[in-house]
């Protein structure tokens, strides 16, 4: 006998729990269905900044969504707390990057120019700050210092717990978590509505979301829904907790609210292959040691690696399938960032059965349907 | 609680505890030399700021970490006591810099 819901979210990472969250506290009967322990999952590995300087270079609309949602992050973060008790430690006192030389800096200034000019770019307060501004905040930088560029909306977070927090609001909110259930076959009903399969167990349900990271390229096409999405290596470590001394988040490296100092900021293709390696991990401890020296005197407790969702074009993709009404499909990379807008803005667009077109036209997948040679 | 054996007759060490000159004696780890010395507690938690002190005594708690010679979060059980060393009381988290 299947289980009946409203929605069922394929995949419990951290964008399913921020939907489910969303359409559970809409009063859908939802449904997440997981992989165990053993999932690739991005939402326990990553960098937990809450981040809109740099987004959207090639679409304007990324950088609009990222700051829709990164306004919404205050609200959110107390909406969870409110629910479950848990505090997401959210700080968003602006953000910065720094730059090492005066090349990186006229390449900064550069970037950000071109960011700004596109037609239909949204602008967002940014500054370019010069080497005594950038010491009056951080007293502590290395002599390479030249300059940073700031960004006020810019924040980070404790993403691990936002992450237990956005389960326990969808459990709160009456939503029912089935881990060890991977994925079988997904296939639409012909009155209408979805089938779900997981070894041993049976859903239906009105609606499905398909949630599931880099395992959406696998679902997507049951339902008539192409997913261009591969794993892309993110390598990060962290320090022994020390007392506070970095007030702002910088893009590289952070303190956390209990007082490590993570730092990562690498990209690799290498498939789903996790492993670690010093040559990634010195580069990006040796660039922290250059923005802060008294970074290099601390110990390194704990180093690990997570798989970024990475679409074709880097761009979220939100589109509803237009063989199979009803099936939406989500994917992104910043699942922190974003999280605020999946539960406040996309969760009542899939539950109103419509993605705004405002909103989230651009990120439909017609955008790949282009021929290789154009 | 922990007491010195009577037979013990190793040669004492001078070193000063939160600038207090006190004595341990050559071979104890500096854990050891804290322990003989009644000082059960030598760390404040990073978090929650509770009392700690050597625990497992062979470097896998991590509870006994102190200041050493202005190098902070330093396993004192792991640290052979030397002859002048200056140990603190690591009061949370360390402080970047030492």
């Amino acid at each position: 006998m299947a289980r009946e819901y409203d929605v069922v979210v394929l995949g419990g990472g951290l964008m399913g729990a921020a939907i489910g969250y969303g359409l559970a506290r809409l009063g859908r009967r939802t449904a997440i269905l997981d992989e165990g322990d053993i999932a690739f999952r991005a939402s326990r590995g990553n960098f937990s900044l809450v981040w809109v300087q740099s987004k959207g270079l090639g679409m304007p609309a990324y950088s609009s969504w990222t700051r829709r949602s990164a306004e919404r992050w205050s609200g959110f973060a107390a909406e969870l707390k409110d629910e479950t008790g848990v505090d997401c430690a959210l700080q968003q006192p602006g953000g910065f990057t720094l730059l090492l030389s005066d090349a990186e800096m006229e390449r900064r200034i550069a970037f950000l120019a071109k960011l700004h000019a596109q037609p239909g770019f949204e602008p967002y307060p940014y500054e370019i700050w010069d080497r005594s501004r950038v010491r009056q905040v951080f007293p502590g930088i290395g002599p390479e210092v030249v300059g940073a560029s700031f960004c006020p909306l810019d924040g980070h977070l404790n993403a691990l717990r936002a992450f237990r927090a956005s389960h326990a609001a969808f459990a709160a909110r009456g939503g029912d978590y089935f881990p060890h259930h991977t994925i079988e076959k997904v296939e639409p009903l012909a009155g209408g509505g979805f089938r779900i399969d997981t070894p041993g167990s049976g859903f239906t349900a009105a609606k499905v979301v398909l949630a599931a990271g880099t395992g959406n390229a696998r679902l997507g096409p049951m339902l008539g829904l192409h997913a261009p999405v591969r794993p892309q290596r993110g390598q990060a470590l962290v320090t022994e907790k020390a007392s506070p001394f970095l007030t702002h988040p910088v893009v590289n490296l952070r303190q956390t609210d209990e007082g490590g100092i993570m730092i990562g900021d690498s990209q690799e293709e290498a498939g789903f292959d996790t492993s670690l390696g010093l040559g990634v991990l010195a580069v990006m401890a040796r660039r922290a040691a250059r923005m802060f020296p008294e970074v290099g005197r601390l110990n390194v407790v704990r180093t690990w690696s997570a798989l970024r969702v990475m679409t074709k074009d880097g761009f979220p993709i939100y589109q509803q399938s237009e063989t199979a009404p009803g099936a939406f499909l989500c994917n992104c990379h910043s699942g922190v960032t974003l999280a605020a807008a999946h539960a406040a803005l996309l969760a009542p667009m899939i539950d109103a059965g419509r993605l705004d077109d405002t909103l989230l036209g651009a990120f439909s997948t017609r955008r790949f349907d282009v021929p290789a040679s154009a | 609680m922990f007491q010195r054996l009577p037979e013990d007759a190793r040669a004492p060490l001078s070193f000063l505890l939160d600038g207090e000159p006190v004595q341990g004696r050559a071979g104890d780890s500096v854990a050891a030399a804290l322990l003989a010395l009644g000082r059960d507690a030598c760390r404040e938690t990073a978090v929650s700021g509770a009392p700690r002190g050597g625990y497992c005594m062979m470097g896998v708690c991590f509870d006994c970490l102190v200041t050493i010679d202005g190098v902070g979060n330093r396993q004192a059980c792991l640290v052979p006591l030397r002859d002048g060393m200056e140990v603190e009381t690591q009061h949370g988290r360390r402080e970047p810099g030492r």
